[in-house]
């Protein structure tokens, strides 16, 4: 019985927290974010030499072969940085393929999204607000796609896309590559400007099968819900964090506006809804690869509860630095517009209470 | 990480089982106790009950960090095992440590701060329950400021002659013995002039008048003390140094996992309410609003119950809970009242009926846990109180100005 992390993911958030805090100040977050691909290829080649988009991927595959929490504990110091890039979209790609059991299309392109060397997004959301893989309107046939896909992150940099698609026999994964004929991609403006995302559109696209039934679009789903709710925690922590520091330094009537009560209480109680919250998504993170059944429930309450948090702690936050606090220069509002990414990104909170409120029987 | 408990752990689970096994096999007694069991009022202390105790202290499973000589049964740290006991007991409800304010309180102050004399004549019976405490802290005029109270405490021919008044002192009517602070040095600094005194609630002088609570209740009282004479001996710790005496908490392993498990049956008990009750014609459960809100506090439940695990796992480690240990009584207090308030939601207008009414769904148990969820928000520091003390000890802002 240990629920703590171990010395090695202590380590790694340390490396990771440090690589960032030197290569990823909010300067360069800016410059980024303000670039038309909103893509930093130098900046994602460093935290893939670090192992970062290969943490969960067997070592066979070129990764470090760890667990999902190893590559949660990331993303909450990605969030807790807001570090643009295709880190989600790769993610989700490496979980679905690794559900696949097409083993060229493993061998091809897991090593390559480890070494970073390939940018692989999936695609799943469609019109509607739907999420789900038995819903999926874009049919494949003969190795042929054609749908719309919406609020495909990373789409634009991807050298592959992992198409979630229904044909005769249901759900399935399909692989479009970049440059095939039919398939567009179209950048959309996102609150979040530090996770592009693109509506993509199938026309009559060719795509390879590499995971038939819903299976292979679940994990990545049940990933990505993960990775959304560390990353909120990563961001909510950081927004706290940065708070305090400020309650210490600017003074009013005479003194710290952090000597006032109801700023002091306000803090107070995010610091008291931030610190269990930790332990559901690493419970979470821990149920993807050791309790299974639990999984899917867990995943849709932690992405449920914590992107919540974030959401509140980043209107905290601005509130107490005041009217600074809601200029463009000052980067508070870098983590207010994260948050609205992860709430909403595979479906709102709601959503996902409703799912897990199915999956409890109740 | 890792969820599971090693084979020595389990070996050990085994045999605090077997123990059980052969030693409790009493029937649960079913659904009277759920609310005692809601108010911590809750606990048995019959001849069989005790003789249980004390084979379960024989064995080392109960009061494992107090001394043998003391009634304990003196076994290494272990948060673990500790951990596994709670949980087996719980399981087999089996008569388990006494969880009132003497164990949890008093026990562990003269553990650091008493005499000899005043380890071996009131620990052991604490324990066991045959010697009940109050807490005389409180008073009218003072509540969170507690150490501004005015309760004096003057000494004449060996004894301390005491006078002044205490509020909201809980069981003081069933409890032999009351530890109390009170005012010995009035010409000091207001902390430095505190002392810790065991008063027995027989002596002379002193008169216990119930106070109807909220709920109806009367679990709580005004204790009068006027010339009541406590002979000198029965000071705890030196004169004036009440207020350190008093800040002694437990050091090691006590039930760490606690407050989660009580609130996951609370909510078990919610989601079966909702599936019972009907309105339109069918269950409250299938209204997606009502759904919502279950899963929006289930969430909050699983973290509350890792988070204990959390906890757990800094004990084992030898580390400290840090912020993560201030916040839980002012989470778990917030959650509870939450979980209390959507029942009375699911009730829809039965929830005026009065707990007991016959015809409230579940007796009106959730309308007292309703009641409850105000009176520990503010029992042992209020929310306020608790924000502060996260505030200024979790995350380093100023301290309030204070007189
Ligand atoms: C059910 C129950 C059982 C109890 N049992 C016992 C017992 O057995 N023994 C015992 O000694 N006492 C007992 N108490 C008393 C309890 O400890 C006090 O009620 C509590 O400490 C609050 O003190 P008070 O009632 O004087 O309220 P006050 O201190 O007057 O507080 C009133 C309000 O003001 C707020 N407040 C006070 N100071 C500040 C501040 N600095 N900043 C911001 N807000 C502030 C508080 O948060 C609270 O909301 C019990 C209370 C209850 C409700």
């Amino acid at each position: 019985m240990d629920f703590g992390l171990s010395e090695d993911q202590v380590l790694l958030k340390e490396t990771i927290r440090r690589y960032l805090g030197s290569e990823c100040p909010t300067t360069r977050v800016r410059a980024i974010m303000e670039s038309e691909s909103g893509h930093d290829a130098a900046l994602w080649q460093g935290l893939a030499d670090l192992g970062v988009p290969g943490l969960a991927i067997p070592t066979p595959h070129g990764g470090a072969g760890l667990e999902l929490l190893d590559l949660a504990l990331a993303a909450e110091e990605l969030g807790r940085a807001c570090t643009p890039g295709p880190f989600l979209g790769c993610a989700m790609a490496s979980a679905a393929l690794l559900a696949s059991e097409d083993s060229d299309a493993k061998a091809r392109w897991l090593p390559a999204v480890a070494s970073g060397r390939a940018i692989v997004t999936v695609a799943l959301g469609e019109e509607g607000g739907v999420w789900d893989a038995a819903a999926l309107t874009t049919r494949a046939r003969d190795g042929r796609l054609t749908g719309r896909k919406l609020l495909v992150p990373a789409a634009a940099v991807a050298d592959a896309i992992l198409v979630a698609a229904q044909d005769g026999d249901g759900p399935g994964l399909w692989l479009v590559e970049r440059g095939a004929p039919g398939l567009e991609v179209a950048a959309l403006r996102g609150t979040d400007m530090t996770r592009r995302v693109a509506a993509v559109t199938l026309g009559d696209a060719p795509g390879v099968v590499v995971a038939g039934g819903r299976r292979a679009i679940d994990r990545a789903r049940d990933a990505g819900l993960v990775l959304l709710a560390a990353d909120a925690y990563g961001g909510a922590r950081r927004c706290l964090d940065m708070t305090v520091e400020y309650a210490l330094t600017r003074e009013q009537f005479g003194q710290p506006i952090g000597g006032f009560q109801g700023v002091k209480h306000q803090l107070a109680d995010l610091a008291t809804e931030l610190e269990p919250a930790l332990s559901l998504w690493w419970y979470a993170a821990h149920a993807y690869d050791h309790i299974p059944e639990r999984l899917e429930r867990h995943a849709a309450l932690a992405k449920a509860h914590l992107t919540d948090l974030y959401d509140r702690a980043a209107r905290v936050a601005t509130e107490l630095h005041g009217g600074i606090g809601f200029t463009w220069e000052y980067d508070l509002h870098l983590w207010f517009r994260r948050a609205v990414f992860d709430r909403a990104f595979l479906g709102d909170a709601e959503l996902h209470r409703l799912r897990a409120a199915d999956l409890a029987g109740w | 990480m890792n969820l599971a408990y090693s084979a020595e752990y389990e070996r050990f689970r085994t045999e605090v089982r077997r123990f059980l096994g052969e030693h409790w096999n009493e029937a649960p007694s079913g659904a009277a106790d759920s609310i005692a069991d809601l108010t911590g009022a809750h606990v048995r202390t019959d001849a069989r009950a005790t003789a249980f105790r004390l084979l379960a202290i024989e064995r080392g499973y109960l009061y494992r960090h107090v001394p043998r000589r003391y009634g304990g049964s003196e076994q290494p740290g272990d948060p673990l095992k500790s951990t596994i006991i709670a949980e087996e007991f719980r399981r087999a409800r089996a008569p388990f440590e006494i969880m009132g304010q003497g164990p949890s309180m008093l026990v562990p102050t003269l553990l650091e701060h008493g005499t000899e004399a005043q380890k071996e004549r009131f620990i052991r019976d604490t324990l066991l329950g045959t010697i009940r405490w109050c807490q005389g802290y409180s008073e009218p005029g003072a509540g969170s400021d507690l150490a501004s109270l005015r309760t004096r405490a003057v000494l004449d021919d060996g004894h301390w002659v005491v006078n002044g008044q205490k509020i909201w002192t809980s069981n003081a009517r069933e409890a032999e013995w009351m530890f109390a602070l009170v005012r010995t040095e009035p010409e000091k600094a207001k902390h430095d002039g505190i002392s810790y005194l065991l008063i027995e609630m027989n002596t002379p002088g002193i008169d216990v008048r119930p106070l109807r609570q909220m709920t109806g209740d009367a679990d709580f009282n005004e204790v009068f003390l006027e010339n009541a004479r406590v002979p000198a001996d029965n000071i705890v710790g030196r004169r004036g140094q009440g207020w350190v005496v008093s800040r002694s908490t437990l050091k090691h392993e006590r039930a760490l996992i606690g407050g989660a498990h009580l609130t996951r049956r609370t909510f078990d008990g919610l989601v079966m309410l909702a599936q019972a009750v009907e309105r339109g014609g069918r269950p409250v459960i299938q209204d997606p609003v009502i759904r919502n809100r279950l899963a929006e506090l289930e969430a909050r439940l699983v973290a509350a119950e890792y988070h204990g695990y959390r906890l757990l796992t800094l004990s084992a480690r030898g580390n400290d809970h840090g912020l993560g240990g201030m916040v839980t009584k002012l989470y778990s207090t917030t959650l509870g009242y939450d979980i209390a308030k959507l029942a009375m939601d699911v009730v829809g207008d039965r929830g005026l009926l009065a707990p007991g009414e016959p015809n409230a769904p579940a007796m009106g148990m959730f309308g007292l846990a309703y009641m409850w969820s105000l009176g520990v928000l503010i029992a042992g520091g209020a929310a306020n109180i608790q924000r502060n003390i996260i505030a200024e000890r979790g995350l380093g802002l100023p301290r309030d100005a204070r007189k």
